[in-house]
This record gives structure tokens, sequence and C-alpha cells, in this order.
């Protein structure tokens, strides 16, 4: 039974927490504010930027002309869409299965899969840098995509996991006694209550798979390199250029920032591996 | 329900993932710690010596070994403490009736979703920097010294920057937890006169336990590889002053091009993270089970 709660107390509550929203909130808007600013007008005191300042879309033209924004936002697309996909490839079957016909075996092969994720990549990095370099796979996209796939495919199988897991073996067994054929089971049962599922996985691992900073920054020069690369050419002393750092902050965050908005329930059943939903 | 020819037809479909995780898992795995007992240096060409115990000698003896592990653990504990204490705090505040949740929670949500890079560089430059950053003008015009945030209090300012990004994922997920706590429960120990501390000492926080060492657990194995948020502010400096594990292995590996010791580095990195994994395998699989 829900309480009746005066419009005071929420106004109170209303107060305080959009205060905590609004300092969490503060650094991206701030930037958001500065990107459409002149350089001049960026570094003034902040009060008078606010108060005294015209608006531009300048930083955004001088940001592309000098460091190729589009280059490396394809190189992110690309990147996290297809270590995505080749992961659901992987990961769709493997999950059906451990959640369909569990064996014995199953959960020790889920806990091994999750053990995967623990091992820190700096541990890695030299022996997975020289294969890369003999391979010559060092700044391709091909490659990045194919590390990121694997940095995430424990997380992917063990989201698909949970959620196939929810679905209830006995609407299967009521189709296959109404007569489905296999391939009726899975295009018009399974398929469309394993949708929101598997819609969410793929949210989660593109954005995860866009702000990895480690192998991307490690594995890429400038050919492959996707927008975490691409910012850092933006540190010292093009930092102090405040208003193409902050057009170039916004171009590299905005459209996961955007994704992310969608995507806060699965973040938590994703990163904690289901243990808190 | 399963039949013989499902059980074979379910492993054809896993041996994908599992043989594609072993391999990931495997080969560089036994090469880190191949490497690591070789003396191997990428810019001396020649043979590449057994080495022995060597670099792990020299890596464990190095000055900024010592430097490195007790950043390390100031990193991960101070990023720790804010979070989980901030987040808390943020996630009661949060669950409350109030006007506009959506929007409040979105604003509060939002700075897990920034890249590392991105969120590193704008705080070192616009709310650090001693002239123009925000904070630098706030202190100018009330009449205090500025402080120069990466010259003075270097690994403290790390530790601002990544519970920046951090205290949203604490927050969401004690949040989450919270609203599965029973109304009615809190309103019964209301009606017997439990007073708020009381409330929360011994119904919210048991409650949430869990969550909590979930929270402190997953950013523990995260936080332990901090790289990018050091990279572009202070490359590891001034002296050794922010270089943790992670950029340690990183300058012997990619700086000097030291495999043999990088690897050494490495395996190390990998047993101290394989202590906190032991303790989240734990807990997750006891949920697994239930």
């Amino acid at each position: 039974m829900a309480r009746a709660v005066s419009n005071r107390t929420k106004g109170v509550n209303t107060a305080i927490a959009g205060a905590l929203g609004f300092l969490m909130f503060f650094p991206i808007l701030w930037i958001l504010f500065l990107a459409f600013k002149t350089e001049e007008d960026a570094i003034r005191a902040p009060l008078e930027v606010l108060f005294g300042s015209g608006w531009t879309m300048e930083s955004f033209a001088t940001v592309q002309a000098r460091s190729d924004y589009f280059k490396h936002f394809s190189n992110s697309v690309i990147i996290s869409l297809g270590s995505t996909f080749l992961g659901l490839l992987v990961a769709i079957p493997a999950a059906w299965s451990m959640a369909f016909v569990p064996s014995k075996h199953t959960r020790n092969v889920l806990m091994w899969m999750l053990s995967t994720k623990m091992l820190p990549p700096v541990g890695v990095l030299v022996p997975i840098y020289l294969i890369f370099r003999d391979l010559e796979l060092l700044d391709s996209r091909f490659g990045l995509t194919i590390v990121l796939m694997l940095i995430n495919l424990p997380i992917i199988i063990w989201m698909l996991y949970t959620y196939f897991k929810e679905i209830p073996g006995e609407i299967l067994e009521a189709a296959r006694m109404d007569g489905a054929t296999l391939r009726a089971e899975i295009l018009y049962v399974l398929t469309p209550m394993a949708i929101p599922g598997m819609a969410s996985t793929v949210l989660l691992n593109i954005i995860l798979a866009w702000n990895e900073a480690f192998w991307t920054i490690n594995l890429t020069a400038s050919n492959a390199a996707p927008l975490t690369q691409f910012i850092t050419s933006y540190s010292s002393p093009e930092g102090l250029f405040y208003a193409k750092l902050s057009a170039a902050s916004v171009m590299a965050i905005a459209p996961i920032l955007i994704m992310g908005w969608f995507s806060q329930k699965q973040l938590v059943r994703g990163l904690t591996f289901g243990a808190v939903k | 329900m399963a039949t013989k020819a499902s059980r074979s037809a379910a492993r054809l479909m896993i041996s994908p993932a599992v043989l594609l995780l072993l391999g990931w898992m495997l080969v560089p795995l036994c090469l880190t710690l191949y490497f690591s007992f070789l003396r191997y240096n990428l810019l001396q060409i020649g043979p590449t010596p057994f080495a022995g115990w060597e670099n792990y000698y020299w890596f464990v003896t190095d000055p900024s070994f010592t430097a490195a592990i007790k950043n390390t653990l100031v990193l991960v504990g101070g990023v720790l403490a804010i979070t989980t204490i901030g987040g808390l705090f943020a996630a009661i505040l949060l669950d409350r009736p109030m006007f506009g949740t959506g929007i409040i929670r979105i604003m509060v949500i939002a700075p897990f979703f920034v890249m590392p890079t991105v969120s590193a560089l704008v705080w070192k430059n616009m709310f650090m920097n001693p002239v123009n950053g925000i904070f630098g003008r706030i202190a100018t015009s009330l009449g205090f010294e500025p402080i120069d945030f990466f010259g003075q209090i270097p690994l403290a300012s790390i530790i601002i920057i990544v519970s920046w990004t951090w205290l949203p994922f604490a927050t969401l997920i004690l949040l989450t937890a919270l609203q599965s706590l029973d109304q009615e429960q809190l309103e019964a120990a209301e009606m017997d006169g439990a007073g708020w501390w009381n409330r929360f000492w011994f119904i919210m926080l048991p409650h949430l336990a869990r969550a909590i060492t979930v929270v402190i657990l997953i950013q523990t194995i995260f936080l332990l590889s901090i790289f990018a948020e050091i990279l572009v502010t202070t490359n590891g400096g001034p002296g050794t002053a922010t270089t943790n594990l992670t950029y340690l292995i990183y300058v012997s590996s990619l700086l000097q091009f030291d495999v043999g010791m990088g690897s050494a580095g490495g395996v190390i990195a990998i047993i101290l993270a394989n202590i906190v994994a032991i303790f989240l395998m734990r807990m997750i699989g006891k949920n697994l089970d239930a």
C-alpha cells in the first residue's frame, strides 16, 4: 500500500535530489555549452560565458577539419556494432542450449566463462600485442573488433542466459502439443519472447564496446582508431582550447549517452551478472 | 524433455563460445607466463635466454613497484569509499517520492556513459586547471589560492575523476536493490516507533548488504585496471605519483619494450585480480543456485 505523500515533502525531496543531479550532470552540461562558443569566449569566467557571449558552430567544423571526426566515428560504429554482432552469433546458440538443455556441467561452464572476464587486460597485453604485430593486425578494425568481441562475450552469454532462463518451458510444451514443428516453435514462440532480452544485450554491449579504452588505445594508432583514441589527441596543450575540446568531447559521447539512457535497467543486470535484478 | 540427440546438439551449439574463450584465455596466459621467464627486450635483437626469476626480482624490487602497489591500493580504496557511501546516499535519496523522478535519475546516471578519455580530459582542463578551470576561478574569486590539482594532489585528482564515473554505477545498482525492499516492512517499523536511523540501520542496510558487496567487488575488478584516465592526464607522474600497477606494466612493456619485465608484472596483476575474483565468483555462484 503506497502512502500518500504531501506535495511539500515531494518538493523538498525534488530540490535535494535535483541538486545532486545537477552536480553530477554539470560537467556534461558545461561541455555541451562551451562547444557552441568561440575559443575566446570559452576561457572567460563562467558567469561571463553564461550570460555575455554569442553562439557558434565553428568548433565542430574545426574539430572535423583538424582530426577527421567522421573517420573515427565510423571506426567506433564499425567496431562496436561488429563486435556485438559477432558476439551474438556465438553467444545465442551457447546461451540457448544452456538455458533450454541444461546439463550437470552448465553451472561450471557459466562460472568458467565469467572467470575469463576477471582476467586483467594488462596481464595479457604483451602477448596480444606481439601476436597482433606478427599477424599485422595492429591498427586494424578487424583485429580490434575480434578483441572487443572476446572481452565482452562472457557478458553477452550471461545476459542472454538470464533472459532465456525466464522463458517458461510450459509454453514450449503447449506449442508442441498444439502440433507446432520445431521450426514453428523457434520462429513463432521462442523468438518473440527472446527479442526484448536480446535487444537489451545488444544495447549494453554497444555501450561497453564504444567506451572501451584499454585495448582501443593500445592496439590502434590512426587507421582503426575509434573515438576513445581520437579524443586523446586533445590532451595538452590542445586541451587548453576549451571550445574545441568541448566540441570533440560532445561528438564522442553524444551517441552513446542517448543509448545509455534507454538501457539503465539492463545495465544493472548485465554488469552484475544477474546478481542484482 | 532432453533427449540424447538434443544433448549432443546442445554441446555443438555451445562449443564455438567455449573454444573461443578457451583460446582467448589460455594462449595469452601461457605466453605471458613463458615471456616472464625470458630475458626479452624488443629493442635488443638476438637470442632471448631463460632468465629464471630475474624479471620478477627486478620488477618487485624496483622502487616504482612499491609506489605502484601503494597507488593502486589508494586509488581503488579511495574510489570505493566515495562511490559506495555516496552511492548509498544517492540511492536512498532517489528512492523517495519526488517530482520529475525520471529526469533526475538520468542526470545522476549520465556520467557512467562518458568514455574514460573524455571525462579525464574534461575534468583536467576545464575544472582542475588552476588558471582557467572552474575550481580555480571559484577559489580565486573567493580570495583563496587556487589548488594546482595535478601538481599538488595528483592521485586525489584521479580519484575524483574516476569516482565521478563510478558513482552512478553504485547508485544505479543500490537503487535497483532498494526498490525490491518491501515497503510494508518499513511502514510497520515506523508504526512501531522506529526512527529513520533505526529503519536505515536495521532494515535498509541488511537488505542492501548483498548489493553493496556486489558493487564493491565488481568495481574493484574494473578499478584495478584503470588506465586511460592516467594516460591522458598525468602519464603516471609527477614521478610515479599516479602510476598504478596497470600503468607500470604498460610502461615497461609498450614504452620500454621490455617484454620479460612487462610479462612478470602481468602475472603479478593477474594474481592480484584473482584474489578479488574468487570472492566475486562465489557470490555470483550462490545466486545461480537460488
